[in-house]
């Protein structure tokens, strides 16, 4: 086991971690009330990965993840407030209610978002890495993606052009042991991920994800080494997904025997217990810690639920940068088009929200009795909203 | 004015916006040692050195989200891919990452990138390196869509989309490389984004035409004239977003009549929208149904005369804007003026 940081930064860790769990529980109940639409991918279970790797960085570095981000977000210091308010799709919300749980993002804190795309983000980390690079800076960018993604082509590609140019990424695999409903075993021929960047060029490290001491340990050797050789590392980080991939997902595809052995190595808890043992907290204070992540959730709840929703009017900003020297038109839309979209648009969302309420949590019920991954019946409800009813990916 | 081959002014445009801008960056296959598959960035190596022209690997979709990265995080990439169509293999960095990032994260972050590329049949390549497809990119709410005719436009309108915002979606013509004209001289002659240019003036149908089609409707509207007492006049959008329609339909009032040609596919094509665009604005000031010229809805043959037939050509130009005036287009057909 890796040495003892000192107290404050392990109790922040700690904190962050409990955060971070209270926060997706309570989102994973905002989605069963249809209070979020869309996908919910939570990553409990896998705190200590998103925790120790974060931590291992500075204010200046950068972190892009995936559609499972939320704990990204919150680690880099996102306020659980616009956080949750993405989730519920408001103007408050951290990407002002466009993206919603799968597209994530927060410039100021260097947290260069959450893509939708399995790889879709791989691509992006190296452009970051290149420009600090061409900046003369000694900024690293941890590029966070999972097993899954591995086998995507954009991993080989930009793999293989990190090391080729040299560029600062940390490429970290959080191998959660499931692509979907897919396991490791069924989905790479090569299971040991952290070498599978060997032949492109890129060392591989591993760490324990479900410790995230460990975690940390290892992150910031490879931290430290990006930052001084800027060269690519991947880091495997062994970890396990305790809920379903998202939240229509009927968890087919391994047993409750499984899922309880791994659960028995939950992060949190594991973690406490080792502070408490080393004298650092103690009992009250690890309550206390509880107490106030779950304070801090219930004020998200209550500002994204304060936060309006976008205006309709607000429906055609930001597809580009406008510039007003131009004459020619950027939408295929006149502007009398757009207001009236608008206009029109005004009654419907009251109506379909409630109807997204009534019918959600029976839809969550028709996924799991349907047992389907992903498949047709697992949540194609009639949602007018949208509303989780577009399958389980 | 300075004579330039189109290929020229190109190289020009991106020679004085690396001189200019600390920011640019080239990156691309074989566009360095080699010098380019079109020879557009040959000599840029030499001057620019590796930091900022960077050949790269074989990996479009990874180029382009290079590109997008960099992009995000202030500089401004111009990525070459070799031809549009191994742009399909980059069309999940450029659809879902470079379009829709500005939009997708609430406008925090822009994404300045220029993606270069040549399009179009005529060299014999067969179905996978002849195809046109402008109307792709146009599709997409975030990209802009720029599609130069002229080696003037090649130079204007690069140093333009480099000096963009938004991602700009900039597609050569492989024709169109070795064809000279006179491109001004001088750092900043830029030629704006979403104003459409009038290469011919004329009162009796409008012909708008798309990338090389520009060229081949100019030479039609010559025969129209020269052969049937036809004035033409010829608009070339140069940007298909921003899109000019207002010099579109302030000619289609002028002439009530309308043809569109393009080279690429007919179904969803950029004649199919324009059609429909101006019969939506200016239906009451047409004569007659907006006439459409498109390429051959089959994937590009091999064979040189079945490739020559699949694209648009000059007569099918003046036959269509005979049709579209109405009697005469008889005449024409008669006249075996029809491929
Ligand atoms: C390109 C692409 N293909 C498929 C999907 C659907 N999908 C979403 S998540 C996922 C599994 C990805 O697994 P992994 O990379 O291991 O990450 P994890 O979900 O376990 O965090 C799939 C197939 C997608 N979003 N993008």
């Amino acid at each position: 086991m890796a040495s003892l940081p000192e107290p404050d930064r392990t109790r922040e860790w700690l904190s962050t971690m409990t955060l971070i769990r209270r926060f997706e529980e309570r989102a994973g109940e905002m989605y069963a009330r249809a209070k979020v639409g869309g996908f919910l991918h939570l990553s409990i279970g896998e705190e200590a990965t998103i925790v120790g790797s974060a931590r291992a960085l500075r204010d200046s570095d950068y972190l892009i993840s995936t559609y499972r981000s939320h704990g990204h977000a919150l680690v880099r210091g996102t306020p659980p407030e616009n956080v949750m308010a993405e989730l519920f799709g408001r103007v408050d919300g951290c990407s002002g209610g466009r993206g919603g749980s799968m597209h994530m993002f927060d410039l100021s804190r260097r947290f260069m978002g959450g893509y939708g795309i399995v790889g879709g983000n791989l691509p992006i980390a190296a452009g970051i890495a290149l420009s600090s690079d061409y900046r003369d800076t000694d900024e690293v960018t941890l590029c966070v993606f999972g097993d899954g993604a591995s086998n995507q082509g954009t991993f080989g590609e930009t793999l293989n052009l990190a090391a080729l140019w040299k560029l600062p990424v940390v490429f970290m695999v959080t191998n959660n042991q499931f692509g979907m409903g897919t396991a490791l075993r069924r989905h790479s021929a090569v299971t040991d991920l952290q070498r599978k960047g060997e032949s492109l060029g890129v060392p591989g490290m591993r760490c324990d994800g479900m410790d995230v001491l460990d975690t940390h340990a290892v992150l910031a050797e490879a931290v430290a080494r990006v930052r001084e050789e800027r060269c690519p590392v991947l880091v495997e980080a062994v970890t396990y997904r305790f809920r379903g991939h998202s939240m229509a997902d009927p968890e087919q595809y391994r047993t409750k025997e499984e899922v309880a052995l791994w659960r028995e190595r939950d992060p949190i808890p594991a973690f406490a217990e080792l502070l408490i043992g080393e004298g650092v907290i103690d009992e009250a204070e690890r309550e206390r810690i509880d107490a106030e992540a779950i304070a801090r959730v219930d004020a998200a709840v209550e500002f994204a639920e304060a936060s309006p929703f976008p205006a309709p009017e607000s429906l055609y900003d930001d597809v580009y940068v406008l510039d007003p020297n131009v004459r020619g038109r950027y939408s295929a839309q006149t502007s009398e088009e757009q207001a009236n979209r608008a206009r029109t648009a005004a009654a419907a969302p009251e109506d379909s929200a409630q109807a997204a309420n009534d019918e959600i949590p029976q839809q969550l019920t028709q996924a799991l009795a349907a047992g389907e991954d992903g498949g047709e019946t697992s949540a194609t409800g009639s949602s007018a909203a949208g509303s989780s009813a577009a399958g389980a990916s | 004015m300075a004579q330039m081959r189109y290929r020229e002014a190109l190289n020009a445009a991106l020679r004085e916006e690396l001189g200019r801008d600390e920011r640019v960056i080239l990156m691309g296959e074989d566009i360095g040692v080699f010098g380019g598959a079109f020879k557009v960035t040959d000599g840029l190596l030499e001057e620019f050195g590796e930091k900022r022209i960077r050949d790269t690997p074989i990996s479009e979709n990874t180029i382009v989200g290079v590109g997008v990265g960099a992009a995000m995080t202030g500089l401004r990439p111009v990525v070459e891919l070799m031809t549009i169509n191994f742009a399909l293999l980059a069309f999940d960095q450029i659809v879902n990452h470079a379009a829709h990032i500005h939009y997708m994260f609430g406008g925090q972050v822009r994404v300045p990138l220029v993606v270069r590329m040549p399009q179009g049949a005529g060299h014999q390549l067969g179905p996978t390196h002849s195809h046109c497809l402008e109307a792709m990119f146009l599709h997409v709410p975030g990209l802009l869509v720029a599609v130069p005719a002229t080696a003037a436009d090649a130079k204007g309108l690069l140093k333009s989309a480099i000096r963009e915002e938004n991602p700009v979606i900039f597609i050569e013509h492989e024709s169109l490389y070795g064809v000279r004209g006179e491109v001004p001289e001088g750092e900043d002659e830029l030629v704006p984004f979403g104003l459409a240019r009038v290469a011919r003036e004329g009162s009796d149908v409008t012909i708008v035409g798309v990338s090389r089609m520009a060229l081949t409707a100019e030479r039609a509207a010559e025969t129209l004239a020269s052969e049937h007492g036809v004035q033409a006049e010829v608009i070339d959008p140069r940007t298909l977003r921003p899109l000019d329609l207002d010099t579109i339909l302030e000619s289609v009032r002028k002439t009530n009549h309308c043809v569109i040609v393009e080279e690429g596919w007919p179904h969803g094509g950029v004649g199919a929208n324009l059609a429909a665009l101006v019969s939506e604005q200016a239906f009451d000031d047409l004569d007659a149904p907006v006439q459409r010229v498109a390429g051959a809805d089959v994937p590009m043959p091999y064979s040189k005369p079945l490739e020559d037939i699949a694209y648009p050509h000059e007569p099918q130009i003046v036959h269509a804007a005979l049709a579209a005036l109405g009697t005469r287009a008889d005449a024409a057909g008669a006249q075996g003026a029809t491929r």
